[in-house]
């Protein structure tokens, strides 16, 4: 829309830009992210880095590789990087590398550069590749190990939310394990401080709309509430926080406005009551967020705003 | 009693870098300029036709273009000498051909015959004056106010006499005096509330008088605390304070677009589609309200006005220009640039618009002059944030704009209620894709008008 000509600049109004770009947004999720990906990196060991750096190498290096295959100018704006990072930390934390290789080749290739990259994505990219192993891999993707550092024999042992997870102490060291990401699981999601940490630098900086995931951790835990299950549990084990604020918070495959991101959000809440209470799966968030991203047109295309002195205007007037 | 009542809560809005750095400098005179370029479409509403001939000899103040059309003001010539010759000129805000006389000066500067409806001494006080109008014929006054041509000086230049002349069927209850000057950069509306701050409240007497309102408020940013203190100090000595009220308002952009401001100080909201004398108010700027004095009380038509020239000029300024000058005089007098630059803008960095040169008259709606490097950005995609939509100050969802002009479904905008899109630039400037999103909206709505 801009035309340089004689070194004079005729553009449209405004003439200044506020300068926080769709690149900075990004890095700042990065960031925001590092916090989950270091209690990973504690819990599960050198094998977690590894995951990371080949998750994300992949992702960066397919976006590259199909911009040039389809002559698009490839930009560096973080994007593929938090495909890749957020990917790997939805990941079992020994599964074999290849496998995380194509599942973040998937997430870029199919899942985003498909539809038409940035912007245009129905689902989230992170969570389709991880959809694609779970079709595909499922015994890799549901074998899940116990906590064990830098130590590399680790144990297998079941995600908290598996019906043959068994715990013996006391309550209360269950939760302060939980929350602090003492526990089996997938890389990201054990540790519920570190999650929300990051989160809350992006909710205080405005880059995440607060009303997704208060909506949806709140309907659920009411919905675990109604079905007779442990709140606290409910909320702290399997991916619900990691979902809830980095995943479902997805600008793209979210809603706009903020009344379609409370619906979007109490929306996730309920699958994942039901998910978790109904179906054979342990855990039902990633698969949550895939279906209501399906949704979120949807809910723009009905939910729309009424301008500033709006009225109804009569017919016959 | 109590003048300067603050108003806290404002609507979401943006807050913009100011950089009002003219803030502190007086209104300067530029000297006579030796010619003119005065262009036809100076105000929203009908056209004007030029009355005067090439090789005319005109006064300074008389009148050369005139228009039949009620929504209209004539135009006068800015200077004395003769009409040189009429050319053809592209109008930069909306890109038609139109008329432009050029007029040079013979350096005299002689004024048009006055035919003053009032005799005024210099003795005169305020208290004269206000006898004066009181005494005023509403009629005369308001034609007055169209034969001198004034216009509102904020930059959408709709002519004022239409608006201080509501249908009979609209009660009028409120009159806002607007020196929001929410622009950053702009700093002309500031110095005329601080140094004609007499005339300014003359002209709000006239506005009273004329529609007779239960109440009258100056909205002001509470940025500019000295144009606020020295208003109140005025107002107590004029003894206007039963009349008048100042609010002070949270800097905050776009404060100072009519229905943004008639909500924020009334709590109104205008209809969309709808005029301020829909809700009973009526919103003149600070620097029309001067007008309108000198229009009355001077019988001076609007021959000039003040501009603030800023950005990387060697010495930003505000100055009181003939209309019709050329800008590029006004940055000499600024002693030119002092930096790169690569666009020029009259108006402010949000609504403004760039000029191919700087050889564009000053016309009526021009109020200020900003030189700057603008670093070009590519556009990228739209990524849904939505921050586009929280920013509105029109409540509307600019991303719908941008995604169904793209695809020639302009149809479509309308339910999305384009129409009410004030154009401010607050979604563009908050767009992490750098998306030009007013230049979509305005695509979409010129190409819905052709239909």
């Amino acid at each position: 829309m801009e035309v340089e000509d004689n070194k004079i600049l005729i553009s449209h109004a405004p003439h200044i830009w506020r300068g926080l770009s769709t690149g900075k947004i990004m890095y700042m999720v990065v960031f925001a992210l590092l916090f989950p990906t270091a209690a990973g990196i504690y819990f599960f060991g050198y094998y977690a880095v590894y995951l990371i750096l080949i998750s994300v190498a992949t992702a960066v290096l397919t976006e590259f590789v199909i911009k040039k295959l389809r002559r698009k100018r490839f930009i560096m704006d973080g994007s593929a990087v938090i495909t890749g990072l957020l990917f790997a930390l939805t990941l079992p934390p020994r599964l074999p590398l290849w496998m995380a290789a194509l599942g973040s080749f998937f997430a870029i290739a199919i899942a985003k550069e498909a539809f038409g990259g940035l912007g245009y994505n129905i689902f989230n990219p992170a969570l389709a590749g991880r959809a694609f192993l779970a079709m595909c891999f499922s015994k890799e993707m549901t074998t899940w190990v116990l906590p064990s550092n830098f130590n590399y024999d680790a144990v297998t042992g079941a995600t908290p939310l598996a019906e043959n997870f068994a715990y013996q102490a006391d309550k209360i060291s269950l939760y302060r394990n939980l929350f602090f990401g003492n526990t089996g699981g997938s890389l990201g999601e054990t540790s519920a401080m570190l999650i929300l940490a990051g989160a809350m630098i992006l909710i205080v900086f405005r880059i995440i709309d607060w009303r997704i995931p208060v909506f949806y951790i709140g309907v659920v835990a009411i919905g675990s509430f109604i079905m007779g299950k442990d709140i606290l549990f409910q909320l702290l084990a399997g991916g619900l926080m990691i979902g809830a604020f980095f995943m479902a918070t997805d600008y793209v495959t979210s809603p706009v406005t903020k009344r379609g991101r409370i619906i979007f959000g109490i929306g996730l809440g309920v699958l994942t009551v039901l998910f978790r209470n109904f179906s054979n799966m342990p855990e039902g968030v990633s698969f949550s967020i895939l279906i209501m991203n399906a949704f979120a047109p949807l809910i723009d295309k009905y939910i729309k705003l009424k301008p500033f002195g709006f009225y109804k205007k009569r017919k016959n007037a | 009693m109590k003048i300067v009542f603050k108003k806290k809560r404002s609507f979401r809005g943006l807050s913009l870098p100011e950089n009002k750095i003219t803030a502190e400098k007086s209104i300067e005179d530029l000297p006579l300029p030796e010619k003119v370029v005065i262009p036809l479409q100076q105000n929203i509403g009908a056209n004007c036709e030029f009355i005067v001939q090439r090789g005319d000899v005109v006064k300074t103040g008389q009148k050369i273009a005139d228009s039949k059309g009620y929504v209209s003001a004539p135009i006068h010539s800015t200077i004395s000498g003769k009409v040189s010759k009429i050319v053809k000129m592209v109008n930069p805000v909306t890109g038609n051909v139109m008329d432009a006389a050029v007029i040079k000066s013979d350096g005299e500067d002689s004024r048009v015959e006055c035919n003053k409806l009032f005799n005024i001494r210099e003795s005169d006080d305020f208290f004269g004056l206000k006898r004066i109008i009181e005494g005023i014929d509403k009629e005369k006054v308001l034609k007055m106010i169209r034969e001198a041509g004034v216009v509102g000086l904020g930059g959408a230049a709709f002519p004022t006499h239409v608006k201080l002349k509501p249908p009979p069927e609209k009660k009028i209850d409120t009159i806002i005096l607007n020196g929001c000057e929410c622009e950053p950069f702009i700093t002309a509306d500031h110095r005329i509330m601080l140094e004609n701050s007499r005339q300014v409240l003359m002209g709000l007497y006239i506005i009273n008088k004329l529609l007779s309102p239960e109440k009258v408020y100056i909205g002001i940013e509470d940025n500019k605390k000295d144009a606020i203190e020295h208003l109140e100090k005025l107002i107590i000595r004029m003894n206007l304070d039963d009349l008048s009220k100042i609010v002070s308002l949270k800097s905050r952009y776009p404060m100072g677009a009519e229905k943004t401001l008639i909500k924020t100080i009334t709590g109104r909201s205008v209809p969309m589609g709808g005029l301020p004398m829909d809700v009973g108010a009526v919103v003149n700027n600070v620097a029309t309200a001067k007008s309108i004095y000198e229009a009355v009380i001077e019988d001076k038509p609007l021959i000039e006005r003040v501009v603030t020239v800023t950005g990387v000029v060697t010495n930003p300024k505000n100055l009181r220009v003939r209309l019709g000058t050329s800008i590029s005089s006004l940055i000499d007098k600024c002693g030119g640039y002092r930096d790169e630059f690569n666009s020029i803008i009259a108006g402010g960095p949000m609504m403004g618009i760039s000029f191919t040169g700087t050889d564009f008259p000053v016309t009526k709606g021009t109020n200020c002059i900003l030189v700057k490097k603008r670093r070009l950005q590519d556009e990228q995609d739209c990524i849904n944030c939505g921050r586009c939509i929280d920013v509105c100050p029109m409540n509307l969802m600019p991303l719908m704009y941008v995604r169904n002009t793209k695809k020639k479904d302009f149809g479509k905008c309308r339910e999305y209620y384009i129409d009410d899109c004030i154009e401010c630039g607050s979604c563009s400037y908050v767009c992490p894709a750098n998306i030009p999103i007013v230049g979509y909206i305005k695509t979409c709505k010129s190409e819905l008008l052709k239909k």
